[in-house]
C-alpha cells in the first residue's frame, strides 16, 4: 500500500471499525451513549483524515484483485480519489459528525438499546456512502449502493414498531430496488460489452472512440434508471415523502444530504459514458426539471415541516439531475455540496422545532420566534439559502444549474426549473411565517433545542453563509458564460416567491382556502400527490396480488390437483383389488398352481 | 421291464390327485391328506431316477423327505387341533380372518 491512499483508506476504515465494534461487542452496544460516544470519535477521526485529504487535493487509483480469474481479475475493489471524490468524502463526514452529535440529543428519550442499535446503523451506514464515493468501478460502487439502501431501510424503519415507520420503510427498499435492478443490469450489460467495471478504463476506451457498442445508449438507460430510484426522480420519487417516518436526524443525513445524492454523484461520476448518449442526456434534463416542478407544487400544499423538506429535497434533486442531463455536471455536482450543507441544516433545524413542540404540522406551530430565536434564525438562514438568495451558498449553484441548462438550449427544462425556483421560494417562506411567526398555536411551552442540537445547527449556518460568501469572492467557476440577466431573474424569482408567501401566509391579505378554490384541479390533484401512489398501490395490488391468486389457484387446483387424483386412483384401485384377498388358503394355493401351468404353457409354447 | 416314463406318469397322476385334493377337500384334514400324496409323488420321481441312472443320492434324499413330511404332518395336525379348539371347526373355506 503507498501512502497516496493510506488517508483516504483511514477515512472509510474508521466507520468500518466502529461498527464491527458495536455490532459484536453487545455490551458496549447495550450503553446507548457509550455506543453513541464510539461512533462519534470514529467519524470525528475519519472527518479529520477526510479534511486532510482535501486540503492536499490527492488525486489516486489503487485498486486491488476481488474475483480472480484466468488473465487476470475480473472485478476490482479499490480507492479512487479525485476533485469529485475528495469533495464527497468531506461533505458526508462532515453532515454525518453533525447530525450524530445532534442525535445525541435528539433521541436522548430513547432507551439504551435502541439508541446503540441507531448508531450501529450510522456508522454502517457512514462506511457504505464512503465506500460508494470511493468506488473505482461500477460492481464495487453497485455493492456500497445496496448498502446504503439497507441502512436506508434500517434507519426509516428505526422505530418500527409504527406500523407507518415499517410500512415506509420497506416501500423505500422496493421502490429503490425497482431502479436498482435497471441499474445491474446495464452493469452487466456494459461489462459484457466491454469487459471492465473500472471507470477509467472506460473512460479511456470512451476517449478513443471504442466505446460505440451497439445498443449504449439502452444500457445507459439502465444505469440511470439506479439513479432514479435512488434520487427519487419521477417516477420513483414516491418512497422520498414517506422516509420521513424514520427519525429527523436521519432524514437530514440520508435522505438530504448524501444517500439520495448518490444518484447525481454516479451521473456526474460517469458523465464521459453518459456523454456518448446525448439521447439520453436529454431524457435525463426533462425527467429532472419535471421531477423539480412536480415536488415543488406538492411542497406547496403540505402541511407536514419534515414533508415539505422532503419534497424540497426532491425537487432540488431534480435541479441536480437536471444540471447533469444538460452537460454541467460540475454546476449539478456543486449544488450537490451547497444543497448537503442546508438541507441538513434545514432538517435538523425542523427537527429541533419537532422536539420542541411535539407535533410535525406546521399549522398547530406558530409563533415560535420567540420561544426558539436560535433555531428560527438557522432555519431563515437554510430558506434563504434553498431559496436562492445571495450571498448565500444555494444562490450561485442554483444560478450555475440554470446557466448550464439555458446553456445547452433546453428551453423547456429551464422555464420548469425557473417556475420552480419561484415555488421553492414560496413553499420555504410559507413554511417559516406559518412556524415561526404569526399566531401562537402550540400548547404547552416550547423550549428551545439544548447546546448539543444547537451547535451542530450553527455550524452549518454559517457554513452555508461562508460558503456562500467564498463562491462570491471566488467568482465561482460554473457559471461562466451565463447570460447576464440570468442572476437578476433568479433573485428576482425568489423574491416574488418571497412576497407571495408574506402576502397570503403573514398579512392575510390573501384567503388561502380561495386561491386553493380558484386553482381547483390543481389544489386537489397536489393534495393527492397527483395519484401516483394510489396508482403505485393499485399497481401492486393489479399485478402482484393477482399474480399471487393465480399462483395460489394452481397450487390450489393444479399441483394439489395432481396428488389428489393420484391417491384417488390409488384408493379405487385398492378396493378393487381387495376382493382377490379372499383370506382362503386354498384359493392362494390354487392362484399358485394355475401359475405354475401357465408357467409351463409357457415354456412349451414361446421358449422354444 | 417297466421304463422310466411309467414312473413319472404315475408320480404325475398321484401329484395330480394330490393338488385335486388339496384344492377342494373342505376338511383342513383332508387337505393335509392332499399335501402328503403331492410328496409321496415326489418321493416316486426321486426313487425312480436313482433308479435308472444309479445314483445313490436319490435313495438318500427320499429318507429325508420322508422323515421330513412326519415332522410336518405332525404340526400341522396340531395346528388343525389347535384351530379346532379356538374355532370350532375345521372347514377351510370358513377359516378367513385374512381376507382383505
Amino acid at each position: 500500500m503507498t501512502v497516496d491512499v493510506a488517508l483516504p483508506l483511514l477515512v472509510l476504515a474508521m466507520p468500518f471499525v466502529s461498527f464491527l465494534l458495536l455490532a459484536v461487542v453487545g455490551p458496549l452496544r447495550r450503553t446507548g451513549r457509550g455506543a453513541g460516544v464510539v461512533s462519534i470519535a470514529a467519524i470525528a477521526v475519519s472527518f479529520g483524515a477526510a479534511l486532510m485529504v482535501w486540503r492536499r487535493e490527492l488525486v489516486a487509483v489503487r485498486t486491488w484483485g476481488w474475483i480472480p480469474a484466468d488473465g487476470g481479475p475480473i472485478a476490482t475493489v479499490g480507492v479512487l480519489v479525485d476533485p469529485l471524490s475528495n469533495a464527497m468524502l468531506v461533505l458526508v463526514t462532515l453532515v454525518s459528525l453533525l447530525v450524530q452529535i445532534y442525535s445525541l440529543a435528539y433521541l436522548a428519550d430513547e432507551r439504551p438499546a435502541p439508541l446503540g442499535r441507531y448508531y450501529t446503523y450510522q456508522s454502517l451506514f457512514v462506511f457504505s456512502m464512503l465506500g460508494l464515493v470511493l468506488a473505482p468501478g461500477f460492481l464495487q460502487m453497485f455493492v456500497f449502493w445496496e448498502l446504503v439502501g439497507l441502512c436506508s431501510y434500517l434507519l426509516i424503519g428505526f422505530w418500527y414498531e409504527r406500523p407507518a415507520a415499517a410500512r415506509a420503510a420497506v416501500k423505500a427498499f422496493w421502490i429503490t430496488k425497482l431502479g436498482d435492478v435497471g441499474f445491474i443490469v446495464g452493469i452487466v450489460l456494459l461489462w459484457s460489452a466491454t469487459g471492465t467495471f473500472e471507470f477509467d478504463d472506460l473512460f479511456e476506451k470512451a476517449q478513443a472512440g471504442a466505446l460505440a457498442v451497439p445498443g449504449l445508449a439502452a444500457i445507459m438507460f439502465l444505469i440511470y434508471l439506479g439513479a432514479v430510484g435512488k434520487s427519487a426522480q419521477f417516477p420513483l420519487h414516491v418512497w422520498l415523502p414517506d422516509a420521513m417516518e424514520g427519525p429527523t436526524p436521519v432524514s437530514a443525513l440520508i435522505h438530504a444530504a448524501t444517500m439520495v445524492t448518490a444518484g447525481v454523484y454516479m451521473v456526474t461520476r460517469t458523465e464521459p459514458l453518459f456523454a456518448l448518449v446525448p439521447g439520453v442526456l436529454t431524457l435525463i434534463a426533462w425527467v429532472g426539471a419535471f421531477t423539480a416542478l412536480l415536488a415543488a407544487t406538492m411542497a406547496c400544499v403540505e402541511g407536514d415541516i419534515k414533508r415539505v423538506l422532503a419534497y424540497s429535497t426532491v425537487s432540488q434533486l431534480g435541479y441536480m439531475m437536471a444540471a447533469a442531463g444538460a452537460g454541467a455536471s460540475p454546476a449539478g455536482f456543486l449544488h450537490l455540496l451547497t444543497h448537503g450543507l442546508f438541507k441538513a441544516l434545514l432538517f435538523l433545524a425542523a427537527g429541533a422545532v419537532i422536539h420542541a413542540v411535539g407535533t410535525n404540522d406546521i399549522f398547530r406551530m406558530g409563533g415560535l420566534f420567540r420561544a426558539m430565536p436560535h433555531t428560527a434564525i438557522v432555519f431563515v438562514v437554510g430558506t434563504l439559502a434553498l431559496a436562492g438568495v445571495p450571498p448565500l451558498a444555494g444562490f450561485f449553484s442554483k444560478e450555475a444549474v440554470l446557466g448550464g441548462v439555458w446553456e445547452a438550449h433546453l428551453t423547456g427544462p429551464f422555464l420548469m426549473l425557473a417556475l420552480t425556483a419561484l415555488l421553492t421560494a414560496f413553499y420555504m417562506f410559507r413554511v417559516v411565517f406559518v412556524t415561526f411567526f404569526g399566531r401562537a398555536h402550540a400548547g404547552g411551552h416550547p423550549h428551545e433545542a439544548p447546546w448539543l442540537m444547537r451547535g451542530p445547527l450553527w455550524l452549518l449556518a454559517i457554513l452555508t453563509v461562508v460558503v456562500g460568501i467564498r463562491l462570491a469572492l471566488g467568482g465561482g467557476d460554473a457559471h461562466e458564460g451565463a447570460p447576464g440577466w440570468l442572476a437578476p431573474l433568479s433573485v428576482g424569482l425568489a423574491a416574488a416567491g418571497f412576497a407571495l408567501a408574506w402576502v397570503m401566509y403573514q398579512r392575510g391579505a390573501v384567503d388561502t382556502a380561495r386561491v386553493a378554490a380558484a386553482l381547483g384541479p390543481l389544489d386537489y390533484a397536489a393534495r393527492r400527490r397527483y395519484g401516483l401512489d394510489a396508482l403505485y398501490a393499485g399497481l401492486y395490488r393489479g399485478i402482484i396480488l393477482a399474480f399471487s391468486r393465480l399462483i395460489g389457484w394452481i397450487d390450489r387446483y393444479v399441483v394439489d390437483g395432481i396428488l389428489n387424483a393420484l391417491t384417488a386412483l390409488t384408493l379405487r384401485a385398492g378396493d378393487g383389488l381387495r376382493s382377490i384377498q379372499s383370506g382362503r388358503a386354498q384359493d392362494y394355493v390354487y392362484g399358485v398352481a394355475f401359475g405354475v401351468l401357465l408357467l409351463f404353457v409357457w415354456a412349451q409354447l414361446w421358449r422354444r | 421291464m417297466i421304463g422310466l416314463p411309467s414312473y413319472l406318469v404315475l408320480a404325475a397322476l398321484v401329484f395330480s390327485i394330490g393338488l385335486f385334493g388339496v384344492l377342494t377337500r373342505r376338511n383342513a384334514v383332508g387337505i393335509l391328506l392332499g399335501i402328503e400324496l403331492m410328496l409321496n409323488a415326489v418321493n416316486i420321481n426321486l426313487v425312480a431316477f436313482a433308479r435308472f441312472h444309479g445314483d445313490l443320492l436319490g435313495l438318500i434324499f427320499t429318507l429325508f423327505t420322508i422323515s421330513i413330511t412326519v415332522a410336518e404332518v405332525a404340526v400341522g395336525l396340531a395346528i388343525v387341533i389347535a384351530i379346532f379348539r379356538v374355532r370350532r371347526t375345521v372347514e377351510a373355506d370358513r377359516l378367513d380372518l385374512l381376507r382383505g
